[in-house]
């Protein structure tokens, strides 16, 4: 039996590719907003994987230091070093900013990471790690700087020694390392105007100036700072960290988290919102693309009314015809996949936040897609099947 | 004599109920015998359509036998459940426009209806050359509907009509889109199938130039036939 569906394809082929293109576009649309998902997704992944922490200890009664503010004193890593279990500590602080190079306007996220413990980046694609305790940097590629180069940070200059990949936040700012102490400072620390004002503020409050030396040691306290936000924490072989972090928040009065939970925090608290945006946004664009298929197919059989009166009157069954309009909308939905995959392929690397594509997404929207043409072609096919023989009579 | 081809007896049509009520048929009675060409005539609004559509079982008629090779069909209600396979097997149809299909090209425009009645791929196409052949068209085989011009697309629709060897075809006006000559080698080659396949065919007309070369002539007017003998002068 002729394959009726395959030759109209093939006789009207441009205007099949045509419109397969376009609904394409639209399917490419739908699965770039699934790889902007996974994306994300994947970029708080990879910063707690590249963190090389197994625990997160932070303020106590927060989700820190990603999802909320935390703040905690830097000599908490020298107590809990003391704690069973623990291997390593490692002093951390993350602050997103906007800094300028190149005259151009750059958000990072300044990560202040003490040298050989946890925090620093796993590994380096290129130079080497901070070995001076101020105004060195490890910058992430995706930044576009290059070893060698200086960024201003506040006050501060700092070299670029070591460029990192795959190091970015939860909202795809690329993050840049530098000392702890410079971090503290930059994050900590007021401007030197408002360090001014607020000496002489002090200096003006008689409750400091009644016994010698605590004007000088409350002014002294003014411009240093000893604060971080979260300690990272690594465990000895062997050890349960889910009982570490239990002893750690029943005897240090800090929240401590584990890899687990933190995954937890960032994917279902963090970017639970903007997953629910996408989710929308996947919702219409189905809906959408639904919409123009049936209304394609729909328009495609109306266009053939008069071929399918003849079919009908010749003795093309039911099955025949219905038949002829299902394939016509799944080769619609073929191109139409082939197309979206490429374009969004094509395209995802342009977008600023990491797109991740991944197969199985791929085959999920495949498979949505046939489905959709299916459905879309279900109108097409109650029309066709309406269609009167004895249109094809005259009279 | 055999069994005719077709018989009709008192055969009516009404469209609508009550008032509103239109007897488009009003007794048609009719027989045909197989191999005979006979024109069907009337001006527009007789019947003429109608009446093809109850004899292509399109649409059901009111009361009234309706007999194909000698078997009842229609006796005040369809004898037969399957309208569709008899359509397939048994009527062949010529229209006023050829009403190809356009993404097949003129040979498996032909298959398509001997594939549809389960005829292996191969044997179909070879019947739809033998018949291309026949009709002088042989050499379009391979061509596209829209190549061919409109004298070409009438005959790879009476060659598709006879695809299925059907014993009888309706033919609605199938010369109105044509000039004198080609109008007459249409009937020339509808009198040779008719002939050669031992069909039965009607041939719905108002064509003045047609109408003398049929031998039988059925008049309608009113919903009503009336025989009348033709000239049945050569094509």
């Amino acid at each position: 039996m002729i394959n009726l569906a395959s030759r109209d394809i093939l006789h009207s082929w441009g205007k099949f590719v045509f419109t397969g293109a376009g609904l394409g576009l639209l399917i490419g649309v739908t699965l770039t907003m699934a790889g902007v998902y996974r994306g994300m997704v994947d970029d708080a992944q990879a910063m707690i994987n590249n963190a090389g922490a197994d625990l997160w200890v932070v303020q106590q009664d927060t989700l820190g230091p990603y999802a909320e503010p935390s703040s905690i004193h830097d000599d908490v890593a020298r107590d809990l070093l003391g704690q069973q279990g623990v291997l390593a500590v490692g002093n951390v602080t993350y602050l997103t900013m906007q800094i300028q190079q190149g005259g151009k306007d750059m958000r990072i996220m300044l990560v202040g990471v003490e040298q050989g413990k946890p925090g620093e980046p796993a590994y380096l694609v290129a130079g080497r790690p901070i070995t001076r305790t101020h105004y060195e940097a490890l910058a992430d590629i995706k930044t576009g700087l290059t070893l060698g180069e200086r960024i201003q940070i506040r006050r501060h200059s700092y070299t670029v020694v070591g460029l990192t990949r795959r190091m970015v936040s939860s909202s795809g700012d690329a993050m840049v390392f530098v000392p702890l102490k410079d971090a503290q400072e930059v994050q900590f620390l007021k401007d030197n105007d408002a360090l001014l004002n607020e000496r002489a503020r002090t200096a003006a409050n008689p409750a400091f100036n009644r016994v010698p030396g605590v004007l000088d040691a409350v002014l002294a306290g003014q411009t240093s700072s000893h604060m971080v936000n979260a300690v990272l924490v690594r465990i000895k072989t062997g050890f349960d960290d889910q009982e570490l972090a239990r002893q750690i928040r029943r005897w240090k009065h800090l929240q401590a988290y584990t890899q687990e939970q933190m995954e937890e925090i960032l994917v279902a608290k963090l970017i639970a919102t903007s997953a629910k945006q996408i989710f929308m946004f996947l919702v219409i664009l189905s809906i959408v693309s639904a919409a123009i298929v049936a209304f394609i197919i729909y328009t495609m059989t109306l266009n053939k009314i008069r071929e399918i009166a003849v079919l009908k009157l010749v003795g093309a069954g039911n099955q025949t015809i219905s038949g002829m309009i299902l394939q016509q909308a799944l080769g619609l939905g073929l191109i139409g996949f082939l197309v979206g995959k490429t374009a969004a392929t094509l395209w995802a690397p342009l977008f600023p936040k990491y797109v991740l594509l991944i197969p199985g997404d791929a085959v999920r929207g495949f498979l949505l897609v046939m489905l959709m043409c299916s459905l879309a072609s279900l109108f097409a096919i109650r029309a066709a099947l309406r269609i009167d023989p004895a249109t094809a009579i005259g009279g | 004599m055999g069994k005719p081809a077709i018989h009709i007896e008192n055969l009516t049509k009404r469209y609508g109920a009550g008032d509103t009520a239109v007897d488009a048929l009003k007794g048609v009675n009719m027989t045909i015998w197989p191999g005979e060409v006979v024109g069907l005539v009337g001006p527009s609004g007789s019947g003429k359509s109608t009446l093809l559509k109850c004899l292509g079982a399109v649409i059901e008629p009111t009361s009234g036998k309706m007999q194909l090779g000698g078997e009842t069909i229609f006796d005040g209600a369809w004898k037969i459940d399957d309208l569709r396979t008899l359509r397939r097997d048994r009527i062949g149809f010529v229209f006023q426009a050829p009403y190809l299909i356009p993404f097949l090209d003129v040979t498996d425009n032909i298959a398509l209806l001997p594939m549809l009645a389960g005829v292996p791929n191969t044997q179909a196409r070879i019947r739809a050359r033998e018949l291309l052949d026949a009709l002088d068209v042989g050499h379009r085989a391979h061509a596209q509907i829209s190549e061919l011009s409109g004298g070409e697309q009438q005959r790879v629709s009476i060659a598709r009509a006879l695809a299925n060897h059907p014993p009888i075809i309706l033919a609605d006006e199938p010369t109105a889109p044509l000039d004198s000559e080609r109008a007459l080698t249409v009937v020339r080659i509808l009198n040779q199938m008719a002939q050669q396949y031992q069909t039965a065919i009607i041939v719905v007309t108002h064509d003045e130039k047609i109408i003398p070369t049929f031998k039988r002539i059925y008049h309608i007017r009113d919903g009503r036939t009336y025989e009348e003998a033709g000239e049945g002068r050569d094509a």
